[in-house]
Formats: structure tokens, sequence, C-alpha cells
């Protein structure tokens, strides 16, 4: 899986950091810090923090299954 | 235009979000992008921040979008020449490949020390690809001395809040009077500066660097204009950017290493100033008139950039350069060191006052506004991204600076000035 958040957009809301704990996390007073790389496993976490920026600032790619195009 | 062949010479972040747009906008033909790195477009920031402090590995950083776009990839591929009149790129070994229309996105790369065998010293390194920071990152695992970083621009005080995170010493060098002086002026410069040195980063503004020294082919430290020494067993040169626009040598169009010059639909433009009906730029390699600017051109080294003037290039070259008018986004970007986050909307460049209209350093949370000649141009929030979208259309409309007055937290709204050097005459 594949994550950009799109750093100009995002106003450190944190929605994302309670959606996928593992993966998106708070520093300082606004700096997100983020997987870029999730595990596929994660896939339903991932998909509830896009869903929960309020600014949609997140954008995921998941890889095709094997013999898809 | 919706068939036919598109090819784009670079393959990173403009490359990928141009062709997504391409493709987008209903270009069906035969796509194709040529980049040089052996690697599918990836992201940049993470490699002077959070790669560098070990928590994302360089190899994660693939961007997403890479996996859907239907295109024809060509990868550790150097573009060599363009024959502008024959409408083919020439690719490596001097394959020809044809296109009807071509959008340039090849960037730029790490301004190198100028003194070459210096710069060839074991330790000495700079940060712009994905291999650079993964060796940048085994040059710390080995638990230098001392590391040395040149320029305290935005690359030189991210890659000096990661490595010091890493609890190594840092020097950091730049002949400027603080850190971040070129873009931002001395007045967050100096905020920065603080917290550099509350980190406890060895910052020497006013230092200028004459050579790098070295011991068996590796870097021992650096000699200084005044005579002074630094010794450091690993030197990051952060200088800045050239853009990469070699390759266009002789093909008629105006470009340096400043950038290839555009109009406002980013058609690349010839020498006479004519516009390529064909040839289209976008991302750091583009020098495209601003009408922020006054219409002067300027060639953006932002993220944001890349994806929105990449998304205008390609409307462009699909519906026409009427359709997509003249490339008018806000610039913006932002970047993050020593625990604070800094964004910016507008252009800084020959800004003449600046004054702090929200927060106060002393918190720790503040916003400046910077004015041109009377007009607000620019803002820079430190740790209050929130305040910022505010100033946007206060921006686009170039309002008198300052634009807010009396804020809550700000009774009396003092401009200083700038420190920003003035603009050369259109
Ligand atoms: C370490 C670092 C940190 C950054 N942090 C931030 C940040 O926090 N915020 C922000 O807004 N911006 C940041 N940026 C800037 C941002 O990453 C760039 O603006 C963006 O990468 C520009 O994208 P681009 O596609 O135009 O150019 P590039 O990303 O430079 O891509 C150009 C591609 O073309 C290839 N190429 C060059 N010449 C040829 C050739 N002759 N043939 C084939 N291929 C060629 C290059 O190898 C490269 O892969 C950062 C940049 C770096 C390097
Ligand atoms: S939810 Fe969105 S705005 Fe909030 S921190 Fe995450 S990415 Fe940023």
């Amino acid at each position: 899986m594949r994550v950009v958040v799109d750093l100009n957009r995002c106003q450190a809301y944190a929605q994302c950091c309670y959606a996928a704990p593992e993966r998106f996390v708070l520093r300082g007073n606004e700096i997100l810090v983020y997987d870029p790389a999730p595990p596929a496993a994660d896939r339903a976490a991932i998909e509830r923090a896009v869903q929960a920026c309020p600014v949609r600032a997140i954008r995921v790619e998941h890889d095709a299954p094997a013999g898809a195009a | 235009m919706r068939d036919g062949t598109i090819v784009v010479a670079g393959a990173s972040l403009a490359a990928l979000r141009g062709a997504e747009a391409l493709r987008a906008r209903g270009f069906s033909g035969r796509l194709v992008l040529v980049g040089d790195e052996p690697h599918r477009p990836y992201d940049r920031p993470p490699l002077s921040k959070h790669v560098l402090t070990g928590e994302i590995a360089p190899e994660a950083t693939t961007l997403p979008g890479v996996g859907a776009l239907r295109a024809e990839w060509r990868l550790g591929a150097p573009v060599t020449g363009l024959d502008r009149a024959g409408r083919a790129l020439l690719v490596g070994g001097g394959e020809r490949l044809p296109f009807d229309r071509l959008l340039i996105a090849t960037g730029a790369r790490a301004r190198p020390w100028p003194v070459p065998d210096e710069a060839a010293l074991a330790g000495v390194h700079t940060v712009r690809s994905r291999d650079d920071a993964a060796a940048l990152a085994a040059g710390l695992a080995a638990r230098p001395e001392r590391v040395l970083i040149l320029g305290a621009g935005f690359i030189g005080c991210e890659v000096a809040s990661s490595i010091r995170a890493l609890g190594l010493p840092v020097t950091v060098a730049d002949p400027a009077p603080s850190p971040l002086a070129g873009p931002l002026g001395p007045v967050i410069g100096g905020f920065v500066a603080g917290r550099m040195e509350a980190a406890g980063i060895d910052l020497r503004v006013g230092t200028e660097v004459a050579h790098l020294e070295g011991a068996a082919g590796r870097v021992r430290g650096a000699r200084l204009t005044d005579g002074g020494t630094i010794a450091a067993d690993l030197v990051v040169v952060a200088l800045g950017a050239v853009r990469n626009t070699e390759w266009l040598a002789g093909s008629g169009l105006d470009a340096d290493e400043g950038g290839l010059s555009c109009d406002g639909a980013c058609r690349a433009l010839d020498e006479a100033g004519r516009p390529d009906d064909a040839i289209f730029a976008a991302g750091d390699v583009a020098r495209c008139p601003h009408p922020l600017f006054g219409g002067r051109p300027v060639a953006l080294e932002h993220w944001g950039n890349a994806v929105a003037q990449a998304a205008h290039a390609a409307r462009a070259m699909i519906d026409g350069p009427e359709a997509a008018g003249r490339y008018a986004e806000v610039p913006a970007f932002w970047s993050s060191q020593f625990g604070l986050t800094i964004k910016s909307l507008g252009l800084t460049e020959g800004a003449d006052a600046v004054a702090v209209v929200q927060g106060h350093p002393r918190t720790g949370r503040f916003l400046a506004v910077y004015g041109r000649e009377g007009h607000t141009v620019a803002a820079v929030s430190v740790d209050a991204g929130r305040w910022l979208p505010a100033y946007e259309a206060p921006i686009r409309e170039g309002a008198p600076f300052p634009p807010i007055v009396g804020g809550a937290d700000q009774p009396s709204v003092r401009p200083v000035p700038s420190g920003l050097p003035a603009l050369q005459p259109a």
C-alpha cells in the first residue's frame, strides 16, 4: 500500500491518528509523521483515516491483487 | 488532443501527477514516462526528515498512483537530447522516441560543492534522491564524530534537525546572518536560530567555508574564509538546487540552470520567446510567469507547485492553452524541523516589510505577513497552520499590507524591514 499526505492541506486535525494510530502520529504541535508504505493488513484502518480526514489530505493506493490489470 | 503519443521526460512527482491528469482529461493514446532514476516516482520531502532519522525506509516512499497509471515506464533511461523539428526525444544510447506532445519534468538536482576534488571526498553528501538519502543514512549509522552542514536553507535546516535527533554533534555554517535568511528573512530566521541552538546545534551564521579538507580520500573538515577551521568527518552540502536542463542544449529552447522558460500555459519558450505548441514543462524545472510576481518568471521548488503545475500543463496539452488559461496557483510549501512546522503561502521574493500579525514568537506560535510596496505578498506560519488559509485571498488580491490589524492578541501590528533583497527590475 502506498500513502501520501498533502502536508500543505493537512491542518493537524489528528483524525487520522485516531483512525490508524499505528500509521499516523502527530509530533510537536503540528508535525504529522506517517507510514508511507503500510502493510496490506492495515487496509481497513488506513481507509478509516482517509475518510476521517476533514480536509481530504490523505491519498492511498492499494496494491492490485496478483493477476489484475 | 485525445490520442497520439505523449512522452514525459522525467519520472518523479510532476511527471506522475501530470500523466495522471492527462488520463483524467481523457487522453487515451500512448503515454511514455522516461526517467533516469531506476525507481518509480517517489516522494522527496521525507528524505531530509524521517528517512534520515530512520523512521521511514528510503524505499517506502514510492508515491500512490504508480500502480493504476496506464503508461509505459522507461526507468533507468536518461534523456540525452531533444530533436525539436523532428518531434523526438533522444534517450540513452541514441534511441529516438517520437512524440506528438512532450511534457518536460526533469526537475532539479542538488547544487554540488563547487570544487570537484573536494566534493568527491568520501563522507561528503548531498540530499536530493532516495539513493542520496540511503547513502547519508548509512554514513550516519557509522556515528561520525561531527557532522558539518553547509547551508542553512530549508534542506540544510531539516537535515540538521534530523541528524541532531540521532544524538550526533552537528555544526551548520552559512554566510547569511540567520538560517532561512534567503527565503524568509531574519525575523523568522532569528526565531528558528534560537530553536536550533536550543536543540544543541553549533550554528555558525556569517560563516563562509572556503575549502573542504580531506586525508586519504576522506573528508576531515572545512577551512573558512576567515582562516578558521571546523573539524567534521561527515559533510552535507545543502547549497540549493540546479535545474536539469543540460539535455536541452542546442534545442533552441530558452533553458539554463535556473530553469526552462515557459508561458502561462506551461508551453516551453524558444530563445526568441515564442511558445512551442507541442512542448510543455512543469515542476521544479519550469520557470513560468506568475501573476503574484507581476508576471515575472519564477521557478519554484515546492511539492504543491509540482502537483498543481503538472495538472495545469496537462490541461493545456489536452484542451489547449486558451482553455487552461494562465497558471496562477498561489505558491505554498511546508517544512518541518526542530519540532516546528513552517508553512508558507505566496512569494516572499522582494518583500520589503514583514509584520507578525497573529500570535507571538515568545509563545512559539505565530504568523507573519510579508508586504511589497504596500501590498500583501506572502504569509508564513510557525506552528500556526490553521491561521494560514485566511491569508490566501489577501495575497491573491494584493490587499493593502498589513491585511489584518487589531487581532485579539495583536493590539498594535508593527511592520519591520523584511531584510530580503529587492527585486531586479523586470
Ligand atoms: C530532500 C528534499 C526535501 C523536500 N521537502 C519539501 C517540503 O518539505 N515541502 C515542499 O513543498 N517541497 C519539498 N521538497 C521539494 C519537492 O520535493 C520538489 O519540489 C519536487 O520533488 C519537484 O518535483 P519534480 O517532479 O518537478 O522534480 P524532481 O522531483 O526533481 O524529479 C525530476 C526527475 O527527473 C529525473 N531526470 C532529470 N534529468 C533527467 C534526464 N535527462 N533524463 C531522464 N530523467 C531525468 C530526475 O532524476 C528526477 O527523477 C523537497 C525536496 C527535497 C529534495
Ligand atoms: S486527519 Fe488530515 S488534517 Fe488531520 S492530521 Fe491527519 S492528514 Fe492532517
